[in-house]
């Protein structure tokens, strides 16, 4: 008889047969992968960072190879939450039958408030991912990420205005991860998604000038996956809340290797722009990893490493 | 659509000392147009490596590509019988489907490249391409015969007066008195702008920008057009004159 491997988890009531879920930035609203493969086996998709308005974005050159990660400033190019509604979204839902997370991210408390408003509405969405931690844009993203209080006040006012499963995803360029989540959780927030990119920077030693015209850019990559480990067994070990972990991960390993830290449901990024095929490749090789490991069902090994 | 697949490389030889042309083995058919790219894994780098594909036939593509970094000087080393993790099918392509007669194909370094299958390409449409090269100096020159033994004028440039014209692509088109209905173009920024500065003539331009997927995911690539913001690996590289926006 063959063995069943049950890689099913429950993300505050939202069920995903498997805890795979491209993040957000690196995977646009799914047209691109699409053209790969068949979007239906991902757990969930988080889609591109959505603003009110549409917003071009940073300055090209916008990449950096590094070792093992890539440094981008894309600067949160989206078309705009209402073009988002209207054109991206439908289109999802019709290549992507799975559970859809909406990235919001903004510029103001307003901001914020006004677009997770309007994505509530949304039946399409299930889960409300609020990027508080984007570090290629200034006077918003990460400058609500990084103090508790205004990672909570964040919170508190998009909890005010949405009824669905609400995440803040967190910045890693802080001194103390714990605090932030702590903050978020007593807010209100149902969950905390972390990592999001390191802040980075490279010199083209040829030209004595930095790589990326914006000069510092957000690092990700197989490189960051022990600050990820890290930062996500010290969240999940502090608070109730469930936990997205996100960052460096490329294998169905690292994904048991997240959950076991502490996530529910595991993030992949830029290994998608390395191997388009990377997320739907780990959640085939889940099952042989479980078998090895012997984990029959995944949800039994979250935050098992205490 | 795209393919990702192993290909083989079957050459790998110098055209220049830092040009290199390497002959790859493997699926084609997801090559559809002339000036498409294909993106390139190597053992050891993160981001895979965008180059232009030169030619390809039922089961082979030819890329040429020049020694500029890490990268590229892994690819240097590799020899006949190994193997490469490719994405092929990459970028929009030059779109041929119009009405020109004569276009004229201008490439500069390694943008001469893509133009090889593109001039092929118009020959058999029974069009009549006229060619003119740029380059720095006489050492760096390459493909030059390659395009001449396809029968069709071909005309170079050398910053240095090496060989051709002395300056610019822009000075070979003028000293010449090259008359063309249309313009196909790839290389430096620098140049592409000059063309654009120095015709009214309608046409496509070819460009090129750090990538960090190269099929439209990462948005790293985004460029400004008249007609909204695309993305050079995806919705370009080639963008049409009428869209450029400097």
């Amino acid at each position: 008889m063959v063995k069943h491997f049950d890689t099913s988890v429950e993300l505050c009531g939202v069920k995903l047969t498997n805890p795979v879920i491209p993040a957000s930035g690196t995977f646009g609203f799914g047209r691109e992968f699409a053209d790969f493969y068949d979007l239906d086996c991902l757990g969930a998709i988080s889609f591109k960072g959505t603003t009110r308005d549409a917003r071009f974005g940073n300055p090209t050159p916008r990449i950096a190879e590094c070792t093992s990660g890539l440094i981008n400033s894309v600067g949160l190019q989206n078309p705009g939450i209402d073009k988002v509604i209207s054109e991206e979204l439908p289109h999802l839902r019709e290549i992507f039958h799975n559970p859809i997370i909406a990235n919001i991210s903004g510029f103001s408390l307003e901001e914020y408030e006004e677009c997770c408003a309007k994505i509530d509405k949304e039946e399409q969405v299930e889960i409300i991912e609020v990027n508080v931690s984007c570090p290629n844009v200034h006077n918003g993203g990460m400058s609500f990420g990084t103090q508790p209080e205004s990672a909570a006040e964040v919170t508190r006012r998009v909890k005010a205005v949405t009824t669905k499963p609400v995440f803040i995803k967190l910045s890693p360029n802080v001194t103390d991860i714990v605090a932030i989540a702590k903050a978020c959780e007593e807010a209100g927030a149902d969950g905390i998604c972390l990592i999001n990119t390191l802040l980075g920077m490279r010199i083209d030693t040829m030209r004595r000038k930095p790589v990326i015209a914006n000069k510092m850019g957000g690092f990700s990559g197989d490189a960051i996956f022990p600050v990820a480990v890290r930062m996500v067994y010290q969240v999940a070990n502090a608070c109730k809340i469930p936990v997205m972990g996100c960052g460096g991960v490329s294998s169905a390993s690292d994904v048991i290797e997240m959950m076991m830290a502490g996530a529910t449901a595991v993030q992949v990024g830029a290994a998608n722009l390395k191997n388009p095929y990377a997320a739907k490749e780990i959640i085939e090789a889940l099952p042989k990893e479980m078998e090895r490991l012997g984990i029959e069902r995944l949800s039994d090994i979250i935050g098992i490493v205490k | 659509m795209y393919k990702k697949d192993i290909y083989t490389i079957l050459s790998n030889e110098p055209l220049t000392p830092a040009v290199y042309r390497m002959v790859l083995e493997g699926d084609t058919q997801y090559l559809t147009r002339s000036g498409q790219f294909v993106n390139i894994e190597l053992e050891g780098k993160y981001l895979r490596r965008p180059i232009s594909v030169s030619d390809y036939d039922a089961n082979t593509i030819t890329i040429i590509y020049k020694v500029v970094g890490r990268g590229t000087e892994q690819m240097r080393t590799m020899g006949a019988g190994n193997k490469l993790d490719i994405l092929t099918g990459l970028g929009n392509g030059f779109n041929t489907e119009n009405d020109a007669k004569s276009p004229l194909l201008v490439g500069g370094g390694v943008g001469v490249p893509p133009l090889y299958n593109l001039c092929k390409r118009l020959l058999s449409e029974g069009k009549h391409p006229t060619v003119v090269l740029g380059f720095n100096t006489r050492e760096e020159i390459f493909y030059l015969e390659e395009f001449k033994a396809l029968g069709v004028d071909v005309y170079c440039s050398t910053a240095d007066g090496s060989e051709g014209t002395r300056g610019f692509v822009t000075d070979a088109i003028r000293e010449n008195g090259i008359q063309y209905d249309y313009l196909y173009t790839c290389g430096p920024l620098p140049m592409l702008k000059a063309l654009y500065d120095n015709t009214e003539c309608d046409g496509e331009y070819s460009f090129e920008e750090r990538m960090g997927c190269g099929f439209g995911a990462c948005m790293g690539c985004t460029c400004k057009t008249k007609y909204g913001n695309k993305r050079i690996c995806k919705d370009g590289p080639v963008l049409k004159r009428d869209e450029i926006v400097w």
